[in-house]
Parts: C-alpha cells; sequence; structure tokens
C-alpha cells in the first residue's frame, strides 16, 4: 500500500522536478523564463511524434529535448539579443507552445503510445520494498536525480558555476572582469530548455504515453514556483516536487480509501503546503536574500 | 492623403464583396471546453461540427473556439460569436450556462443552444444525452466482470450529471451483485491525464478492478491495461488505448441533433426547447463489446434493448445514501430529479462534496 503511494508520487513529481531544476539554472543566470510550460508541451508531442515514428523512445527523448532547446533558443535570441521583456516574451513562448504542439500533434490525437520501459538494476530491485520504489524505475527519473546533483555540483563546486551565479547577481560586474554575460546566459537558458523538454517527454512517454492537447496542464507553471519555493537551491526542488507530487497523490488516495474529507479541501492542499513552507523559508532572511539571483528578469546591455 | 484614402475605401468594398461572396446561408459556431483533441467530450462535439459541415456543405460556414475557461472568458468568447454574425451558437460545457444566458439577452436575434444545462429563453435551447442509460449498462457490466466487487470511479466535479452518472452505475452494478462496492476520487477537473492516471493508480491501489471515469482524457484506460484491469471508454470509442482493458465505451454523438437544429435554422423553424434523448435516438451509442464473455454482451445488450424500449434506469425501489426512499418500488424519478440530483444512492462508498 505506502509502496503504491510513492510509486505513485514519484511518476507525479518526476516532470516538476526535471523542469523546475532547468529553470533553476536559468534563473541562477539572472534569465526568467516564463515559457517552461511551452517549452514542456513542445517536448511532449514532438518525444512522441518521433518516439511513434521511429518506435524508438530514446529518440523519441532526445527529439524532445532538441524541442525544448529550440523553443528557448528563440527565447534567448529575443531577450538576450534584441533585449525584448522577459516576462512577456516568456508568456508568449507558453502561448506559441500550446498552440504550435496542438497543430503538429493533430495526427497523433487517438494513437497509442509506447512507454519508456523500467530499468531494473540488477540485485538492487530485488530488495523489498527498497527495490521496487527505488531501483524500478524508468531511465528519466534517474537522470531526473542525476540533474539535481550535477546543478548543485556545477553551482556550487566548480568555477563555470561560481561565474553562472555571479552572472546573475552582478551582471556588471561579470562584465567588467570579461566575462561573456549574453553568452553565458544563453547557455543556462538552454539548459533549461533542454530540461523542460525532457520533462515533457516524461510526460508524453512515461506518464501517460499518449498525445492529447494541452496535456502538461499546468505542471510547467507548477516548476516555476517550485524555483521560488526551493530559494534557488537545487537539492530543495526536491524536497518541492516531492511535497507537491505527494500531496497531490495523497489527496486522490485519501479519498479511495474513503476518509470522508472534502475533495475540494484535498485539491487545495498542496497549494496550502506551498505557501506554508514559502512562510517557513521567507521566515530566514538572509538566506532568501543570499540565494535570489539580484539580476534576475533584469535586461543586460552591454556597452561595448 | 487622398489616394490613402481612396484605397482604404477600395479595399473595405473589396472585403466586404469577399465576405459577401463567401457567405453561406447560416453561421454555425461552437465553444468548446476542452482542446478538440482530447479524444473525449470536445472531441465529440467537434465531430458533431464536422458532421455539419459534410452534411450541409457550402449552405452552413462552421467555426469554433477551444480550451476556453468556464466563467468570464466563456462570455467573452461567446459574445465575439454573436457579434461576428453566427446565427446559432453552440455552447457545449455546464459552465457556461448563465454566461449563455447573459449574452443571448444581448442578441435576441442570435439562436443559442447550451450543452447539460437546465436555463432556457426564447432563444436559448438546452440540449443534453442521457448518459446514465450507458452507465447503467457499464455498471451491470462491471458487477458481472469484477472478481473483487470493488469499481473505482474517477469523477470531475459534483454536479447533478455526474452524480446521476454515478448512481446509474451503481444501480446497474447492484443489480447484479447487491453487494458491490463503489469507491469514488473526485479528480476537480475535466482533462488533466496525469491526475486522471493517478487517481485510476489510487483506485486499483486500493483493490478496484474496474476503473470508470467521468473525466474526458484516455489516461486512465492506459492505467487500467498496464495494470491488467478493465475499464470503459468515456465519450469516445477509447479501444485503441486499451485493447485489452475497455468492455465498451459510452459514445455521445452530438451529430444527429447538431443537423437537427442547424436544419431548424435553415428552415426558420427553430425554437427553444429542452432536448434529453439518449439510447433511443441514438444521441448515446455503445460501442462494440470487446474482452467480455458472450453472456455478458447478451446481458448488456439486453439492457440496451430494454432502455431503447423506453425503460429508465432511474425506476424505484431507489434508496438514497441517508437510508431515505428516494422512488417506491416501480416509481420512475421524474427528469427533473434526475436532472437536479445532489444524492448518492445507497452503496456509494463516499460522502458527496457539498
Amino acid at each position: 500500500m505506502f509502496e503504491a503511494v510513492l510509486l505513485t508520487v514519484i511518476t507525479a513529481a518526476t516532470p516538476l522536478l526535471i523542469a523546475a531544476i532547468g529553470e533553476l539554472v536559468v534563473e541562477r543566470s539572472g534569465v526568467l523564463n516564463l515559457g517552461v510550460e511551452g517549452m514542456m508541451i513542445m517536448g511532449a508531442v514532438i518525444g512522441f511524434a518521433i518516439a511513434n515514428q521511429t518506435g524508438s523512445g530514446t529518440l523519441g527523448v532526445i527529439g524532445a529535448i532538441a524541442a525544448g532547446m529550440a523553443m528557448s533558443a528563440l527565447f534567448g535570441f529575443l531577450v538576450l539579443v534584441l533585449v525584448a521583456n522577459q516576462v512577456a516574451t516568456g508568456l508568449a513562448l507558453t502561448i506559441l507552445g500550446l498552440g504550435l504542439s496542438g497543430m503538429i500533434g493533430e495526427a497523433y490525437i487517438g494513437v497509442p503510445g509506447l512507454r519508456i520501459p523500467e530499468l531494473y538494476i540488477p540485485i538492487l530491485s530485488d530488495i523489498p520494498f527498497i527495490g521496487p520504489v527505488f531501483f524500478q524505475q524508468d531511465a528519466i527519473v534517474y537522470i531526473g536525480f542525476a540533474l539535481i546533483i550535477g546543478v548543485a555540483y556545477f553551482l556550487f563546486r566548480t568555477r563555470a558555476g561560481l561565474i553562472l551565479r555571479s552572472v546573475g547577481d552582478n551582471h556588471g560586474s561579470a562584465h567588467a572582469l570579461g566575462y561573456s554575460v549574453l553568452k553565458i546566459r544563453f547557455m543556462a537558458v538552454l539548459f533549461g530548455g533542454a530540461c523542460a523538454g525532457l520533462a515533457g517527454a516524461y510526460m508524453s512517454l512515461a506518464y501517460t504515453p499518449q498525445w492529447v492537447e494541452n496535456m502538461t496542464a499546468g505542471r510547467g507553471w507548477i516548476a516555476l514556483a517550485l524555483v521560488v519555493f526551493a530559494s534557488w537551491l537545487p537539492f530543495r526542488v526536491i524536497i518541492g516536487a516531492y511535497l507537491f507530487g505527494a500531496v497531490s497523490v495523497l489527496n486522490l488516495h485519501a479519498q479511495a480509501i474513503g476518509l470522508g474529507v472534502p475533495s475540494q479541501f484535498l485539491s487545495s492542499l498542496p497549494y496550502l503546503a506551498t505557501i506554508g513552507v514559502l512562510v517557513l523559508i521567507s521566515a530566514n532572511r538572509r538566506l532568501t536574500l543570499v540565494n535570489t539571483p539580484a539580476c534576475l528578469g533584469k535586461p543586460f546591455v552591454p556597452d561595448r | 492623403m487622398k489616394s490613402l484614402l481612396k484605397a482604404t475605401v477600395a479595399a473595405a468594398a473589396f472585403l466586404a464583396a469577399g465576405t459577401a461572396a463567401n457567405a453561406a446561408d447560416v453561421k454555425a459556431c461552437f465553444v468548446y471546453v476542452g482542446p478538440v483533441g482530447d479524444f473525449g467530450w470536445t472531441y465529440q462535439h467537434d465531430q458533431g461540427r464536422l458532421a455539419v459541415v459534410e452534411h450541409f456543405g457550402d449552405k452552413v460556414e462552421t467555426a469554433f473556439l477551444e480550451s476556453v475557461a468556464e466563467g468570464p472568458d466563456a462570455e467573452r468568447a461567446i459574445e465575439r460569436f454573436a457579434r461576428e454574425g453566427c446565427d446559432i451558437i453552440f455552447t457545449t460545457s455546464f459552465g457556461y450556462m448563465n454566461p449563455t444566458i447573459k449574452v443571448a439577452k444581448k442578441f435576441p436575434d442570435v439562436k443559442f443552444e447550451h450543452a447539460t444545462g437546465y436555463k432556457t429563453a426564447d432563444n436559448v435551447a438546452t440540449y443534453n444525452s442521457k448518459f446514465h442509460q450507458g452507465r447503467y449498462i457499464i455498471g451491470q457490466v462491471a458487477a458481472k466482470q469484477s472478481k473483487s466487487g470493488v469499481a473505482g470511479y474517477i469523477a470531475s466535479f459534483p454536479i447533478p450529471e455526474v452524480i446521476a452518472g454515478i448512481n446509474a452505475f451503481m444501480l446497474g452494478a447492484q443489480s447484479v451483485n447487491p453487494d458491490f462496492q463503489l469507491k469514488v476520487v473526485w479528480v476537480n477537473t475535466w482533462f488533466d491525464p496525469g491526475k486522471e492516471a493517478d487517481a485510476a493508480k489510487a483506485l486499483i491501489d486500493q483493490g478496484a478492478d474496474i476503473i470508470t471515469q467521468h473525466t474526458d482524457s484516455t489516461a486512465p484506460l492506459q492505467v487500467a491495461q498496464e495494470r491488467g484491469v478493465h475499464g470503459f471508454g468515456q465519450a469516445s470509442d477509447m479501444v485503441a488505448f486499451a485493447p485489452d482493458a475497455q468492455y465498451t465505451a459510452i459514445i455521445d454523438d452530438w451529430a444527429p441533433y447538431y443537423i437537427h437544429r442547424v436544419q431548424d435554422v435553415l428552415d426558420g423553424t427553430w425554437e427553444s426547447h429542452s432536448s434529453w434523448e439518449g439510447l433511443a435516438e441514438k444521441h448515446v451509442v455503445m460501442a462494440p463489446y470487446t474482452n467480455l464473455p458472450a453472456d455478458v454482451v447478451e446481458m448488456a445488450k439486453a439492457t440496451e434493448a430494454k432502455i431503447v424500449g423506453g425503460w429508465e434506469p432511474f425506476t424505484g425501489p431507489i434508496t438514497k445514501q441517508d437510508g431515505t426512499v428516494a422512488a417506491e418500488d416501480g416509481v420512475r424519478l421524474d427528469d427533473g430529479a434526475i436532472l437536479g440530483m445532489n444524492w448518492y444512492v445507497k452503496g456509494v462508498d463516499d460522502q458527496l462534496p457539498q
């Protein structure tokens, strides 16, 4: 029973986790990309289409990542090169993604998809309880965890990560020191796009292997909120994604068991939990201030 | 300046001529709550629209807006259609009721058709289908086929239509197995494949081996297929998604109604009414029965024939969850009681969200 709940929590949390860790890197570099939902849905449709055409889930995932990156490259060009407003461009990217994916996906409606196979890690997956929960997942779940660890290591233990954070905190100084602010930001934006695309592929190739319009159903926005929730710290993204996933799944299990709690209240629980944790986090003002990228959303125009 | 003005006037005249040449006799417009690609509720409405296009050809022009949120957005969308010269506007979700009535007051010459609501006006008709007839049948099938004696029901919002569906399912199941159990999960959305899939998983984990849904995506059936349990398609035939899991599907077929009503507008005989038809008029159609033994198929078809013959699933004895009697033996609930249903029948393992 507990094992079953945990399994559903992992599938519910994974797309949030992956999209959020990508956006975290983008925001750490000082760019606010509100187009996560749009990049994610493009990843979902392209991933589904390619997997469907080639019969290969791996190619589908690669295609989804490429689609997310292509969307983010467009965003990067608009906000970094043309210095368009980041909020407006991000929103436009979401709308574009939702519309474009609907158009591309029209041929795939009602077509059963293929599911990425689960990887059974030898020996470990035979351990009772721990095995099925942690060592019998599909590859994307593991990639998600690897991404968190990788990003945490990159941001706080490498020189390149330090440079990326400095670009996000004070682009003027970083520029004066000779770093190419725009190039670094563009790379970060591309990474965010790749993660969003991967999260989309998880939706259409693992979570619910099918294509339907608007199938991400707002998860890109939740991923955005998770970045703030995590106060821009990678490991907190795990906590946030799993808390959110757990509360929304527990809502369904509580109803199935028949606890008799009003379902509307249960549905609002994830959001109440988010607010609660945000209040707790913001109580520590110093930590929050230190971790908020100071140049978040501010455009940078190099003065030659 | 003058030449620019001239050009503008010429362009305007050209545009006007263009529209006039294209103008069909009737413009029928549709407002959808989901994407046309949901392969469920909205998909079926759009199939109805396409049937209108095919039936009337050039005589009728159609237009639609998809994924229109219920609420203020809906009012804007409906009003836009009314201003654009639509002759008849179909608003296809329960939540469009008040916006439809409101806009209809401003445009007395435009005809409005609201699906699944209960408010009418001189220029507002309502139409709905007796989906609960199909749900009674799948309830019977579920009780026959379930080994655990427990079914899971994924419900969207606690509105009468959904509650009547749950009750009809339960009455059908109880007619086969009086001890049948039904677990209900409210997901508070019409369309979120991920959430619907999670709800299906939760229900299966709680012992349900039959999954049925009143939400619009194919995700729950896919979960049923993977977990080796069974289920029913919703709104359209979803057998492609669950070739081993789907027993049948309750298909909404709006085409006959849409063609009929557009014809009325063409003939100038359109009048407001409340249409509520079911299996008999083929507004509700059962998909081919699959993965079922012959005797169960026979039972389902016999029930179908009985309903087509005029029998109503909400015929007593019906006991409410609180133990009071809803209908005495042999007494049929009237339409108002079904359309306004806000109580569970006895045996549903859930408390109705208030």
